[in-house]
């Protein structure tokens, strides 16, 4: 069930978009994620100083920015993996400040990762499981007794299969997941969080790395998880992908939100275009411009004869 | 040479004290390193915390014998929450180097004159035991098949552990095949894949070093006990490095590892040693081997052999190549 077949959650987010401001933390409807004056500073360096955005439910957002920008940092802060120095931000109304990772994933908060952590030496199924929350056997005392923790064991492998499949993993079911390929790994990690139940989903850089003939197979899924009524965030530098699956982009450059707005029209922003290409990066030199320059020129030459003379 | 005493000595080492001892601490580090990951290089010190606890509230406090190992369990537990708590936030590096340290100030505190009339300085401590051999349903003789056997206390002492091995073995493949276990292995692999999917990693690791430990601990129990003494040199660093050695040998996180292992260790140890002696004093070596220095030469033949087992056998006795051939991609 592709994003193409079925237009209805696509069409609820963009009509929620529709005429927003494309000014940087521009108001939604209902934001399942809102974030205030977060600030994360490593010694000299601010890495990032965002004032205020906001995650609308329901829609795929795209996080983007030049190198350096600060995104990565900004979703290990959001997602519990980092601190923040200054600031707060509320997931479903909940404060997250301080909160630690295991506890934002159990909030509905799962994010994958930019290099992909494959539990390599545990089974492609084994990491499926490990993803499902309030296991009965992972409780110390309770493992000992394996009647305790059976039947859920069943259950949870159940709902393993059913989205190893839906991955087209299920042949891969009992190898070791370090012995997927680098595509199949980003597979593995989207089933698994999706494992955990979330509401939201944080893809960091789900591209990376993966063969174009996953690309599209990849993109289809990312698609699914808002049909199915979660929200996607996600840190992505393959524009065509932006493009393609997103409903509304967020800019980040050094550190700090610049600009929002739809896929379309976000990259022929001015702000967008500096902050990725650098201001008065490619505008032709005017005849005033070069009159200046050769008048500053002559100048300096007559300077020099002078000092001679 | 008299091959018959080298065979009987080297099968009695096979299931004797030592490897008993050694084959406990090993199930506690293949716990805390093979399926946590963790590297605890203090070993040595849990099982010494247990055992002079033990030794020390029995033999300078007069108290019970069940009350001592009650005190030897505490001290161990406290001992891995004042190790873990500052430490298992941290890279796992850190764990490492505050373990090895903790281990040789726990054995220099045991061996200090200013608190010997506590442990016993270098001497450490003896009779406490006997409320341990008192339990003991043997009556006296000898036990076992022809020339290998052991009077009536080694066999309770041998007794005992075999019993506690095989409930440790027992609680670890319990634990492992289930989904604590697998909260664990996959610490091993990942900290914060496992953070992400919604796991206390902090507790887990702090649960595999307090169980490590608290199953090394009875190897602690039973060094004091069948050497009816203790002494702080026995829980030196090179301990703790045996019973790596015994881990890897074995194949880490494997159920049994820990066990053969240990026996392996413990008959090559022997084996090569009284073969050397025994080539001595029937003057079959070159006049470079004395008795004196074969001690270290039976050291370098079986680090050698350990050496070759690495290379030609990387995953250990019972490890599986798959595993290793994943951490070359």
């Amino acid at each position: 069930m592709h994003a193409d077949t079925t237009p209805g959650r696509k069409a609820a987010a963009l009509a929620a978009f529709a005429g927003l401001d494309q000014e940087p933390g521009v108001p939604k409807p209902d934001p399942i994620l809102v974030v205030d004056k977060v600030v994360r500073r490593f010694g000299g360096l601010t890495a990032v100083d965002v004032d205020h955005v906001e995650v609308q439910r329901g829609s795929i957002t795209a996080l983007i920015g030049p190198n350096g920008a600060g995104k990565t940092t900004f979703f290990n802060q959001l997602t519990g993996f980092d601190s923040a120095d200054e600031g707060s931000w509320t997931f479903n109304g909940k404060q997250l400040k301080g909160v630690p990772a295991h506890r934002v994933a159990r909030a509905g908060m799962v994010r994958t990762f930019q290099l992909t952590k494959a539990l390599s030496k545990l089974t492609v199924m084994e990491n499926m499981r490990l993803g499902a929350q309030n296991q009965r056997g992972e409780n110390f005392f309770r493992a000992l007794v394996p009647g305790s923790w059976r039947r859920q064991e069943d259950e949870i492998t159940e709902r393993a299969e059913e989205l190893l499949e839906r991955f087209k993993l299920d042949a891969k079911r009992d190898d070791f997941a370090g012995s997927l390929s680098g595509g199949q790994r980003k597979l593995l990690e989207m089933a698994r969080a999706l494992m955990v139940g979330p509401e939201l989903v944080m893809l960091d850089e789900p591209m990376a790395g993966v063969n174009p003939a996953l690309t599209q197979s990849l993109l289809g899924h990312v698609k699914d998880l808002r049909e199915e009524g979660m929200t996607v965030l996600f840190v992505e530098h393959d524009m065509d992908m932006v493009r393609d699956i997103s409903d509304w982009v967020i800019v980040m450059a050094q550190g700090a939100v610049i600009a929002e707005g739809p896929p379309d029209t976000i990259m022929s922003d001015p702000r967008v275009i500096d902050a990725y290409l650098g201001a008065h990066h490619d505008a032709p030199m005017s005849s005033e411009e070069f009159e200046e320059q050769l008048q500053e020129a002559e100048a300096e030459l007559e300077s020099e004869i002078e000092e001679k003379a | 040479m008299d091959w018959n005493t080298i065979f009987v000595t080297t099968v009695k080492a096979s299931i004797g004290l030592e490897t008993v001892v050694y084959a406990l601490a090993a199930i506690g580090v293949n716990i805390q390193f093979g399926y946590a990951g963790l590297l605890n290089f203090g070993q040595a010190a849990f099982l010494g915390v247990a055992a002079y606890g033990m030794a020390v509230t029995v033999a300078t406090f007069h108290l019970p014998f069940w009350l001592g190992i009650l005190i030897g369990l505490a001290a161990t537990i406290v001992l891995a929450f004042l190790l873990g708590i500052p430490t298992l936030r941290l890279r796992a590096d850190y764990l490492a180097i505050v373990t090895i340290a903790a281990a040789e100030i726990v054995r220099l505190i045991f061996r200090s004159v200013k608190f010997s009339s506590v442990f016993g300085g270098s001497d450490g401590r003896q009779n406490f035991s006997g409320d341990f051999f008192a339990m003991n349903p043997y009556s006296p003789g000898t036990y076992g098949i022809g020339p290998i056997s052991f009077n009536e206390r080694v066999t309770w002492v041998l007794t005992v552990g075999w019993v506690l091995i095989a409930i440790a073995c027992g609680l670890v493949y319990l634990l492992m095949k289930s989904p604590w276990g697998r909260v664990l292995k996959a610490i091993r692999e990942d900290e914060d894949a496992v953070r992400s999917l919604g796991k206390n990693v902090f507790s887990y690791k702090m649960q595999a070093l307090v169980l490590g430990g608290v199953v090394g601990c009875l190897g602690g129990f039973l060094f004091a006990l069948g050497q009816a003494s203790v002494q702080p040199d026995l829980f030196s660093t090179e301990f703790t490095f045996y019973a790596y050695t015994i881990v890897i040998l074995g194949g880490a996180a494997r159920v049994f590892s820990p066990v053969v292992g240990a026996a392996i260790f413990w008959v090559l140890l022997v084996f090569v040693g009284n073969t050397l002696s025994e080539a001595v004093s029937a003057g079959l070596l070159p006049s470079l081997f004395t008795v004196n220095n074969i001690g270290a030469v039976r050291f370098m033949l079986v680090g050698l052999g350990l050496m070759l087992l690495l290379i030609f056998r990387p995953q250990g006795i019972f490890g599986d190549k798959r595993e290793i051939a994943l951490d070359a991609r």
